[in-house]
């Protein structure tokens, strides 16, 4: 059985707000201290950093965080091409109108997710964790891995980790495709008996 | 004549005895702060922590040569931005770059008077663009960018001596003014070497129009009128009707040249001087003046090269009123006029004779009726003068004693300040009516509401400006603290607010609403846009390279460290210019540069500026330089030390910041 039209007119538009990632930053970290009312921030793009990234670097250098910098990223290399990939997948899906490849679509979200979740932990532990013996300011057993999302005290300031407008568009566009699939199991079942 | 004369003698004598026993007995003051502030003045003047003032207050620094910023209502000072005098916390004067600045056809000037404020105006309503300001010794005009509240331009005016009469402002800043406050010989040096005595016959007066560039803030003398041998005090442009005209008050019209307080306060009455400017225009502008020799400076600060340019223009193009009928006339004035004031609606002059006891007020259209009808009672030095009668629209009788300075709210009324009463009255322009009066702490000054000389003001406030203190504030020695007071006129009677010190002498000051300039403001300078010669735009420029006996650093300066901050092979007679480049790029991240035994000042260098410190050492030796600015935790770290060798030394230039690794 195909998916219901607006099933798939939907999943097609779900896929087209993953192309949001492209042009609109995915992730941020706000930061804020006593000395910045106005705060600092830091926009994740799917190609590069943006935001008060001179400022911050400016401030890191005393407890001997390195210097972020968009090359050291090989993932802002490669991001455009997942996010290719999952918006033809989504439309594919749309187009065949089956089940089973909605499933391998959200799978396919899903892994990224989980990919890019993880690789962000691990660069902000590997930010937090190796700092240059020779700082200036050491505090003993402190780290300073930003939070993965939501809030965290690091010294005098408090950062925030929370999706930006490419975070929500997939976000939405997951969930929209997650209860589609349900919505669409639960009709084939109900249809079975009578078939 | 002589009883009138005697009359105000004897009348200033008692009032004078009058405020002198106010002020020594203190059981018998007629009124005391308790009982002039009401309960709720603490509330209105109350600015919370983390708050701003609705109002900058920009105000003169009189014999500092600055110009003082404020905010309102809290009377809170801001800063002190260095105009005519150096400030050697900032380097303004010292600083290769900034000296500049400070040329004028005389040298390098390193002080002076500053009298009045006048903000740039669009309409006739002012812009928080500019605020231009006199230099009254050595006749000059600046003009401060409220972008940066930094001096961005300065031009001296020729053929002029105590540029009092300056710098207001033409409706859409066209023009600002300055009138001669001495008459002095002008021309040629021979022409400039008579004696004293012939002051009639060879001193002349003048009225300069100087244009600022719209776009860039240069300026330049657009034109002189040469008038007759007086001295002119103050002016203000006409608005709305009389649009293209001029105002100048002029005392010593007995054209004395000794003992004035005597001899030039003879004369019934002196002049208003009023001057179609707009005809001076069309004048200059189809050739009818003549260059006269006048050598002068007119001085600019890039803010791409982060240095100043000095123009110098030999002559200048005077026109000859005697030549173009209809370009001046004189309108009589009781007693020495000080302030000339012309109302928001442009149709009233107020003229405030400073030795009268009433304050004339000429109606522009009756001005025009007298010009077409002739209406003259005679010429001085060639010049008409119009009937007092005709030109009148009437006069405040009894408002006080000594009127010196009108401002206007928008509801018609006027506040003049009385330097001898030693109070602020209130009356109605159109009425001539008295309307409030209230006592000032002591002998105000100038005053200034909030827009008051323009076409729309704002109101709200009259802030005084006192010429004495005596007992208001902690006694500091023989010299005491100068202050201003600040009083609501909202309401129907004016209500005394607060007191609060003042820097320098204030003399005039300014108003605006605190929304017009905050959109302006420079955060920092682009370290991209940078083109200083001298710039090094990341650590990795920084360098140091002999030229002959001159030695130069490029130096950069970033949170917490100097590179290089290790400089050697620098020789006894070297000449040491360190080009300060900060690198920050965010806001409040000034770095500072200090050396010992630097004879000329330290530097404060903004982010993305460089600035240059001449230095010469004395001895051998290794000399320590840091950061004065505190800039981080670990600004105290931010040094280094240059290391000075005999003449003869062989010691290899090298200048580097070395990192410990490197080292071990």
């Amino acid at each position: 059985m195909r998916l219901h039209p607006v099933s798939r007119l939907l999943l097609a538009l779900a896929a087209l707000a993953l192309g949001i990632n492209l042009v609109m930053p995915i992730w941020r970290i706000d930061l804020m201290a006593p000395q910045y009312p106005e705060g600092l921030f830091l926009q994740i793009f799917h190609d590069r950093f943006a935001g008060d990234i001179d400022k911050i670097n400016g401030l890191n250098h005393y407890i001997g965080m390195a210097h972020i910098k968009d090359e050291m990223f090989p993932e802002f290399g490669i991001m455009r091409y997942a996010f290719y990939l999952l918006i033809a997948w989504g439309l594919v899906t749309a187009l065949v109108g089956r089940r089973a490849v909605l499933l391998s679509w959200l799978f396919a979200i899903a892994a990224f997710i989980i990919w890019a979740v993880w690789d962000m932990y691990a660069w902000g532990y590997k930010y937090g964790h190796d700092l240059d013996p020779r700082a200036a300011i050491k505090v003993e057993g402190m780290a300073y891995q930003p939070p993965l999302i939501g809030h965290k005290q690091l010294l005098n300031f408090d950062a925030w980790s929370t999706p930006d407008v490419g975070g929500w568009a997939l976000f939405c566009s997951s969930t929209i495709a997650a209860i589609i699939f349900t919505l669409e199991w639960r009709r084939s079942h109900r249809a079975a008996p009578r078939a | 004549m002589k009883r009138p004369l005697l009359f105000t003698t004897g009348t200033l004598t008692l009032a004078g005895l009058a405020f002198v026993l106010a002020n020594s007995l203190p059981g018998c003051r007629p009124t005391t702060t308790q009982t002039v502030v009401t309960g709720d003045a603490a509330s209105k003047v109350y600015v919370k922590p983390g708050t701003h003032d609705e109002f900058y207050n920009l105000v003169s620094g009189g014999f500092s040569g600055q110009l003082a910023v404020y905010g309102l209502p809290s009377g809170r000072l801001l800063r002190e931005v260095p105009v005519f005098s150096v400030d050697p916390e900032s380097g303004y004067g010292y600083s290769e770059e900034s000296k500049g600045m400070l040329m004028t056809s005389h040298g390098f000037i390193p002080w002076d008077d500053s009298h009045h404020p006048e903000m740039s105006q669009t309409n006739g309503v002012p812009d928080g663009k500019w605020c231009f300001i006199n230099g009254n010794n050595t006749p000059r005009i600046a003009l401060i960018d409220l972008g940066t509240f930094r001096t961005h331009s300065i031009i001296e005016i020729p053929n002029s001596a105590g540029n009092h009469s300056s710098p207001f402002t033409t409706g859409n800043s066209e023009y600002v003014v300055a009138g001669t406050r001495f008459s002095v010989p002008m021309g040629e040096e021979a022409q400039r070497d008579v004696p004293i005595s012939s002051y009639k016959e060879t001193f002349k007066g003048t009225v300069s129009f100087i244009h600022p560039e719209p776009e860039t803030g240069r300026m330049s003398i657009a034109f002189q009128i040469v008038t007759p041998a007086v001295d002119f005090d103050l002016s203000h442009a006409g608005k709305g009707p009389s649009e293209g005209w001029f105002f100048f008050s002029c005392y010593n019209t007995e054209q004395a040249y000794s003992l004035l307080e005597v001899n030039a306060s003879q004369r019934d009455k002196d002049f208003i001087m009023a001057v179609n400017w707009k005809m001076a225009e069309q004048l200059a502008k189809e050739g009818k003046g003549k260059r006269v020799a006048g050598k002068h400076y007119s001085n600019w600060w890039n803010d791409k090269t982060h240095s100043s340019e000095t123009t110098v223009i030999d002559d200048v193009l005077q026109l000859d009123p005697k030549e173009h009928p209809g370009l001046l006339y004189f309108m009589p004035c009781p007693k020495s006029p000080h302030g000339c004031d012309v109302d928001p609606t442009g149709k009233y002059i107020v003229g405030s004779g400073k030795l009268a006891a009433l304050i004339p007020v000429f109606s522009f259209e009756k001005m025009q009726k007298a010009i077409a009808a002739n209406e003259v009672e005679g010429d001085f030095a060639g010049i008409p003068v119009l009937k007092y009668e005709s030109v009148l629209h009437g006069e405040v009788k009894k408002p006080g004693l000594g009127p010196l300075h009108t401002e206007f709210d928008a509801n018609g009324n006027a506040y003049t300040s009385f330097f001898v009463s030693s109070e602020i009255v209130k009356w109605n322009v159109e009425k001539l009516e008295v309307v409030d009066r209230v006592p000032t702490y002591y002998s105000i000054g100038h005053l200034c509401v909030p827009g008051g000389d323009s076409k729309q003001p704002w109101g709200k406030y009259v802030i005084a400006y006192n010429k004495i203190t005596k007992d208001r504030y902690l006694p500091t020695g023989p010299e005491l603290t100068q202050s201003a007071q600040l009083y609501s006129i909202d309401g129907d009677k004016m209500e005394l607010l607060l007191d609060f010190p003042t820097t320098g002498e204030p003399h005039y000051a300014q108003a605006i609403p605190a929304d017009l300039v905050k959109p302006r403001e420079v955060k920092f300078f682009k370290i991209e846009e940078n083109q200083h010669p001298y710039v090094a735009k990341g650590e990795k420029e920084s360098r140091v390279e002999r030229k002959g006996n001159e030695v130069h650093v490029w130096m950069t300066s970033i949170r917490s460290h100097f590179a290089p901050d290790n400089i050697e092979g620098i020789k006894l007679g070297d000449e040491v210019y360190f080009h300060v480049t900060n690198l920050e790029q965010d806001w409040d991240v000034p770095h500072g540069f200090a050396i010992k035994g630097a004879a000329n000042a330290e530097l404060l260098i903004m982010p993305g500026e460089t600035q240059t410190l001449k230095w010469v050492p004395t001895r051998v030796g290794v000399w320590p330089m840091y950061c004065t600015d505190f800039c981080s935790a670990l600004h105290q770290e931010m040094q280094g030390y240059v290391r000075v060798s005999p003449a003869n030394s062989t010691v290899p230039l090298k200048g580097e910041t070395v990192s410990v690794d490197a080292g071990v």
